[in-house]
């Protein structure tokens, strides 16, 4: 079955065979990355225009390195240093983007739904790259894919997610994807980061106690706290939270033995997560990493070409 | 109404690749730095029987690798429904091996020079040999194959398919009109 979607947006519009999909294509593509010669003509003549209104290194990075593997020309726009410091509409620079022809607009944006409004707007295609709280499709798929390479299957799995679970949109993006693939998902996190209603997507536990969600738990994964934003005001004070919330060895043997730890990074260390776990044999972040670039790869490769569906 | 035509039966099909792999033996003197790259996906189980009948023969183990061309394709932006990315998996270096290239069927020769692209794109082998199960005609490209099971006539309109069982092991050649 092929891939018909022009845009991914969120995780939450794929359906299961569309998901397994892009994850096997990433599978078979992470060996181009271990060649000598990165790189294969596929999208030779495409242009990938990042377009960050957020500041990222990882993501950017990574979608840049995709675009070059893959042979398009990928061009990095951050709007720090662009005209939307001047006082630019989205739609505005979207006209002007376009007007360039670009293939692929990757798009961070710090508002929920800027891309649907983008994506509305122009004929090339929108990958989210992360949008305010809402989804950040690219790392759920990462992380999904780091999870099966793990265990060969993601029905079934236990995950718990811990950490600031309201601003999250990785967190958003692999509850929608775990949950669409048949893996039972365990929320812990501060009250004043609940989202209220969250078990109402279904196959979702909401845990008072850190401990109960990293029970028997074969995925942890632990959410970056926003110390420069929402940190500050929704809890006390960060020993607190990391006495609470934090991830220490002791709470991770309550997990099973193969269980492996999960970040997206950038890591507080001492905070959220103990610097020992962080360096553990059990700690695949650097594994998402790397797997990062292969999910990226396949999704540019899956909606160059691609038609709306109807 | 489809009508199907046998072209090669099970022992046809063997009797093909024991005289292939002779073949492959004669014109390279042996098995010296000679490594099997098969097409995925029927290129693939039939450079693993072609490597079997040339251990079988030799006594010494010939590598068996896969090339998935997808990526090479020249044809990506006219599917409009991508297909699915195959893996490649090549356990050692192309550099200075003589690479024989298997695929089932040789028909418009665009998969070969993707193939070829792909092999390129890991190292510089000292030759590339092109062995294949069929020749149905009809290139579009100047490319033709080093060793071949069976020449058959087709018209463009007509399909050949090369049958496997549930072990990969080659079972029949099948032209559909």
């Amino acid at each position: 079955m092929g891939f018909r979607h022009k845009d991914i947006i969120a995780l939450k519009d794929l359906t299961k065979e569309e998901i397994e999909l892009l994850l096997d294509t990433a599978d078979n593509l992470s060996e181009i990355n271990q060649r000598d010669i990165k790189k294969v003509p596929t999208l030779r003549g495409k242009t990938v225009i990042n377009l960050f209104y957020e500041a990222s290194t990882r993501t950017r990075t990574s979608f840049e390195i995709a675009a070059k593997r893959l042979s398009a020309d990928a061009v990095n726009i951050t709007a720090s240093t662009s005209s939307v410091v001047k006082g630019e509409t989205l739609s505005d620079t979207a006209a002007n983007i376009l007007a360039m022809k670009p293939d692929i607009i990757v798009m961070r944006h710090s508002v929920s739904g800027a891309h649907e409004y983008l994506a509305k707007r122009v004929s090339c295609s929108v990958i989210n790259a992360g949008d305010g709280a809402h989804e950040h499709p690219s790392q759920g798929l990462l992380d999904m894919l780091t999870m099966r390479q793990k265990f060969g299957k993601l029905a079934g799995l236990k995950v718990a997610i811990v950490g600031d679970i309201t601003h999250s949109r990785v967190a958003r993006s692999n509850i929608y994807g775990l949950t669409t693939m048949g893996a039972q998902v365990f929320l812990a996190g501060p009250p004043t980061m609940m989202p209220p209603g969250i078990e109402r997507l279904g196959n979702v536990t909401v845990c008072k106690d850190m401990r109960e969600a990293v029970d028997q738990a074969d995925v942890v994964m632990m959410l970056r706290i926003q110390l420069e934003r929402q940190g500050k005001t929704l809890v006390p004070s960060m020993r607190e939270y990391s006495r609470y919330f934090g991830l220490n060895p002791a709470v991770l043997d309550l997990a099973k033995k193969d269980a492996i730890v999960m970040h997206p990074g950038p890591i507080n260390r001492g905070v959220e997560l103990a610097s020992s776990v962080a360096d553990c044999d059990q700690s695949a972040v650097l594994k998402q990493v790397e797997n990062g670039v292969a999910v990226r790869m396949a999704m540019l490769y899956h909606v160059c070409g691609g038609e709306p569906v109807e | 109404m489809a009508e199907n035509t046998v072209i090669l039966d099970g022992t046809g099909v063997k009797r093909a690749l024991t005289r292939i792999a002779h073949e492959v033996l004669e014109k390279n003197k042996g098995v010296e730095g000679l490594v099997l790259v098969g097409i995925r996906t029927g290129g693939v189980h039939l450079a693993q029987e072609l490597g079997a009948r040339l251990s079988e023969i030799e006594g010494v183990d010939v590598p068996v690798g896969a090339v998935d061309i997808t990526m090479y394709r020249d044809d990506i932006k006219g599917h409009h429904e991508h297909l699915p990315v195959g893996k490649t998996e090549l356990p050692f270096s192309v550099e200075g091996k003589k690479v024989v290239l298997v695929d089932d069927v040789l028909f418009t020769g665009r998969t070969i020079r993707a193939a070829m692209d792909a092999i390129f794109d890991q190292g510089r082998p000292a030759c590339l040999q092109l062995a294949v199960l069929v020749d149905r005609g009809h290139r579009d490209l100047p490319i033709r194959a080093d060793f071949v099971g069976r020449n058959v006539p087709t018209s463009r309109s007509e399909n050949i398919m090369v049958a496997f069982d549930a072990d990969n092991k080659p079972t029949e050649v099948i032209l559909q009109k």
